[in-house]
């Protein structure tokens, strides 16, 4: 009997509010107003819930304004209307104050139903381990021993408007996070450094990635495909700059993807193995500083006064080459400067530091060979 | 006659020693107005950089100054000092007092001002600039800040201390210095506003200084209270932050709600509908604002427990403040109403601050709060509540109250001027940020994808007209205080109550000899 009596206001109040937001809907095509296209069961009933309470308080604003501003057209001195003198009704603020308390009890049901369901991370098939880090997103595998990291891939040049911008400008990486679809993948989340979130709204997950915590929640993609999504956690100044991209694929794309990974891993390792030239390690110095390095020390190594200390001439970078691996491999606490030991490979480690020793206006003229970073490891 | 002469020094000694509610009423005011230009011109640098993607005229860092210092400036600032001047010029003389009841003490809570805002701005010009953790000051991205994040910590102390000793001065006063006759339930609905606000004030701000003391020493004296590696908790922070956070939304709102419950019964020339309800409504809103903190942190990770124990709780204060609003429709309901400049802004407060209400009644609900959470749906909906009510109820006090102030009407044309083009501005600004926070444009970014770029476009528009429209309020308030047609004493035809009896403008001293209330 309630349920019915329920469902069929449910259906009046979808009625009304599906045509009130045709109206502007129809007028702005282009425009983005309302939630991206949901690509998981959870994100549907996300998006359910979103439009039912967004058609209840529509209706109920609508009513309250049009009694209000009808009063305005009709109850107006220059239409002659004489003032009343009634200033209380218990009656009627009983009534006002009970129905909007029903209102609430029939928005606060299917809202803990669904919250119940995101909550439930059981019976997951995958696990992926994010890690936030000022400014990118470290992905971690632990059922595939795969662990890398996902950095923003628009050119410097687009945002500093020397280039036309792309389609996915700013929601762009160079390593996707590839996921299979139809599997229930539990992710739990951590933060090295600030507290950020990782957000996808297609899949319409957001959780805050927390040093010192462990934080979990769960997906399961219908469809393969590309799902875009940013930190939502304001995490210093390259906040804007961290997008997320999830890559779906089917289970046999996923396989082939993950040991297309292990051989890369190996090839890195042979990498830290070899003796590299000057120019080599130069050149791909250079790569790792403007992935790794450039957002806080600049593009030429000048760093920012005050904030991000500046690489050309400093005490480290022309010092002993021991002090600039200790800095750089295991960074300085309480500063944004990271340990980048678990984030670069040795030959990158070995590149990097040789080109901020011999690039960026600085001639320390020696280098380093990755077998001497793995020494220090 | 001659004793209130002997008390009134001229020149700077006048408004550096006063102990008189009034200056010190103006000088809030005043000060209040300076901020709110300070305040409004970042918002304007954070517009222009929005304008259109790419990183045109700010970088990052400087960008998250600017969002940071906007909000402490406003909400510090501007709309906390300017609801004490209000309260400062009109408590006494609603009550019939003579003065608040610590005079001195009043003298020092606003003059801690001015120090405490100059350090705030001076924070922008220290090695490493202002404050860049937002508003929020979350650890550990406020632990990496430089030098002005202390200054701001510092800034936080000062202002803090003079809102708590304003408010035991506003306790004070409405307790003790009441006409004789004004018993708590015949008092106008601004002073039991400003009672209930004065108590949020001394249960949240010592919280709030508690937790940015446990920031500075995080800093520089080796605690780890935030420090997840030394045992602490990133967490416990914006617990307690939001302990004090979410009173002070009702802190910034609640006077304003008085003001329009004062305003809207004078033009509807009826009395104040349910003004029992009215007062309960008010008391419920505050004691709930202390147990829905964590609905600011549903992605924090809370147990089940307590993401429901939140939304369930924050969904209830719907309830009382939905009786406000009814309340205020059944109080022009069969009025005769007219609508002068501070009728319209009543109005548009109650509309303007509703759409935030219901805005924030969507966010109150934990799963879809996930999908709106830090996107700029926030940013229109806090907008919509501080904006939409806070500073519009600010705009129809001043209107209302300015004749009493000055003894001057102000200009009807310009005045209504002044109120479409703020309406228009506020609404271009803001109504389109629900969109682009739907649409999944998180907050506090200083680029963004292409998507989002006709709102946001609409929105810098919106910005410019709604801060360059106040120069017509400047020129309004200054044309008001130089002169113009002599106000009544009871100004408005259906005026009612103790401030209203005396003349216009307000002499230096009023009620020396308390009033009767009958």
């Amino acid at each position: 009997m309630l349920t019915t009596c329920l469902k069929r206001i449910k259906s009046t109040i979808q009625f009304l509010g599906t045509g009130l937001m045709l109206l502007p809907g129809m007028v702005l095509a282009e425009y983005a107003l309302n939630f991206q296209a949901p690509a998981t069961e959870i994100a549907r009933e996300v998006f359910e819930l979103h439009s039912l309470i967004l058609k209840i308080v529509i209706v109920i604003f609508i009513a309250v304004f049009a009694v209000m501003f009808y009063s305005i057209f009709a109850h107006r001195k220059s239409r002659g209307h004489k003032a009343a003198n009634f200033h209380e009704s218990t009656t009627v603020e009983v009534i006002w104050t009970i129905i909007p308390f029903i209102i609430l009890v029939s928005m606060a049901i299917p809202s803990t139903a669904t919250l119940l369901k995101m909550d439930n991370t059981s019976g997951s098939e995958m696990t992926v381990k994010i890690v936030g880090y000022q400014w990118k997103w470290q992905y971690e595998y632990l059922d595939h021993d795969i662990s890398f990291f996902s950095t923003l891939s628009t050119p410097r040049a687009q945002i500093e408007n020397k280039e036309k911008k792309g389609e996915n400008y700013l929601l762009e990486v160079d390593n996707h996070l590839v996921l299979p679809v139809g599997k229930k993948i539990r992710f739990v989340l951590t933060a090295n450094d600030v507290i950020h979130a990782w957000w996808v709204p297609q899949l319409a997950i957001k959780k805050d990635a927390i040093p010192g915590y462990i934080n979990e929640m769960w997906t399961k993609i219908d469809e393969p495909g590309i799902y875009r999504g940013q930190c939502a956690e304001l995490c210093g100044k390259d906040h804007g700059f961290m997008p997320i991209v999830v890559e779906a694929v089917s289970q046999e794309d996923f396989n082939k993807w993950v040991s297309l990974q292990k051989d890369k891993a190996v090839s890195a390792a042979a990498d830290s193995n070899k003796v590299w030239t000057k120019t080599a390690l130069m050149k791909q110095g250079k790569k790792v500083y403007e992935k790794s390095c450039q957002a806080c020390h600049g593009a030429t190594g000048a760093g920012v006064p005050g904030a991000f200390p500046a690489i050309t001439g400093s005490k480290i970078a022309t010092g002993p080459v021991k002090d600039h691996l200790d800095m750089v491999m295991n960074g300085k606490a309480g500063t944004a400067m990271q340990a980048f030991k678990g984030q670069l490979s040795d030959a990158d480690l070995a590149a990097v530091v040789t080109f901020e020793r011999n690039g960026l206006g600085n001639k320390a003229g020696d280098i380093i060979q990755p077998s001497q970073v793995k020494a220090l490891r | 006659m001659s004793e209130a002469a002997h008390h009134r020094p001229t020149g700077l000694s006048r408004w550096l020693f006063t102990t008189n509610h009034k200056d010190i009423g103006t000088m809030y005011l005043i000060f209040a107005f300076m901020m709110a230009i300070i305040g409004a011109l970042m918002s304007l640098v954070i517009r222009a950089e929005l304008f259109e993607p790419g990183l045109q005229l700010v970088d990052p860092n400087f960008f998250n100054q600017m969002t940071t210092v906007h909000a402490l400036v406003m909400v510090f600032g501007f709309i906390m000092p300017a609801f004490v001047g209000l309260a400062n010029w009109m408590i006494p003389m609603m009550i019939g007092a003579p003065d608040m009841a610590l005079p001195r003490l009043n003298n020092w809570s606003f003059w801690l001002l001015p120090p405490a805002a100059t350090l705030l701005i001076i924070s922008l010009f220290v090695p490493g600039g202002g404050p860049a953790a937002g508003w929020t000051l979350y650890p550990p991205l406020s632990i990496q800040g430089g030098m002005g994040m202390d200054f701001t910590i510092l800034t936080v102390h000062m202002l803090g201390i003079s809102s708590i000793l304003g408010s035991i001065n506003i306790i004070a006063t409405i307790l003790n210095m009441r006409a004789p006759g004004m018993n708590l339930m015949k008092m106008p609905l601004f002073v039991w506003t400003w009672l209930i606000t004065a108590f949020l004030l001394l249960a949240s701000i010592p919280v709030f200084a508690g937790a940015v003391t446990m920031l500075l020493t995080d800093r520089h004296f080796g605690t780890q209270f935030f420090d997840a590696a030394g045992g602490g908790d990133p967490v416990l922070f914006q617990h307690i932050f939001w302990f004090f956070g979410h009173p002070e939304v009702y802190i910034l709102v609640l006077p304003a709600f008085g003001v329009i419950s004062q305003v809207i019964p004078t033009f509807a020339r009826k009395p104040l509908f349910g003004y029992s309800s009215m007062v309960f409504a008010t008391a419920a809103i505050a004691f709930l604002s202390f147990i829905v903190w964590a609905h600011h942190m549903y992605t924090v990770g809370m147990p089940m427990a307590g993401e429901l124990f939140f939304m369930y709780a924050t969904m209830l204060i719907a309830v009382p403040t939905g009786v406000k609003v009814f309340n205020w429709v059944a109080t022009m309901w069969q009025g005769s109403m007219t609508f002068e400049t501070p009728m319209l802004f009543a109005i548009a407060t109650v509309f303007t601050f509703t759409m935030g209400g219901v805005t924030g009644l969507m966010l109150a609900l934990t799963p879809v709060d996930f999908q709106y959470h830090d996107t700029y749906f926030v940013v229109a909906h806090f907008h919509y509540v501080i904006v939409g009510g806070s500073v519009l109820g600010l705009f129809t006090a001043v209107y209302y109250w300015l004749p009493k102030w000055t003894g001057h009407m102000y200009s009807e044309g310009i005045g209504k001027l002044h109120f479409w083009l703020t309406m228009i501005g506020i609404n271009l600004t803001f109504f389109p940020q629900h969109f682009s926070g739907l649409a999944g444009m998180p907050r506090r970014i200083p680029d963004y994808a292409l998507q989002f770029a006709e709102f946001n476009m609409w929105s810098t528009y919106g910005a410019f007209l709604a801060v360059f429209s106040q120069l017509i309020f400047f020129y309004l308030v200054w044309k008001t205080v130089k002169g113009g047609t002599k106000a009544t004493d009871q100004v408005w035809e259906g005026a009612e109550g103790l401030e209203w009896t005396v003349p216009s403008p307000a002499p230096y001293h009023t009620f020396e000899t308390p009033p009767k209330v009958s």
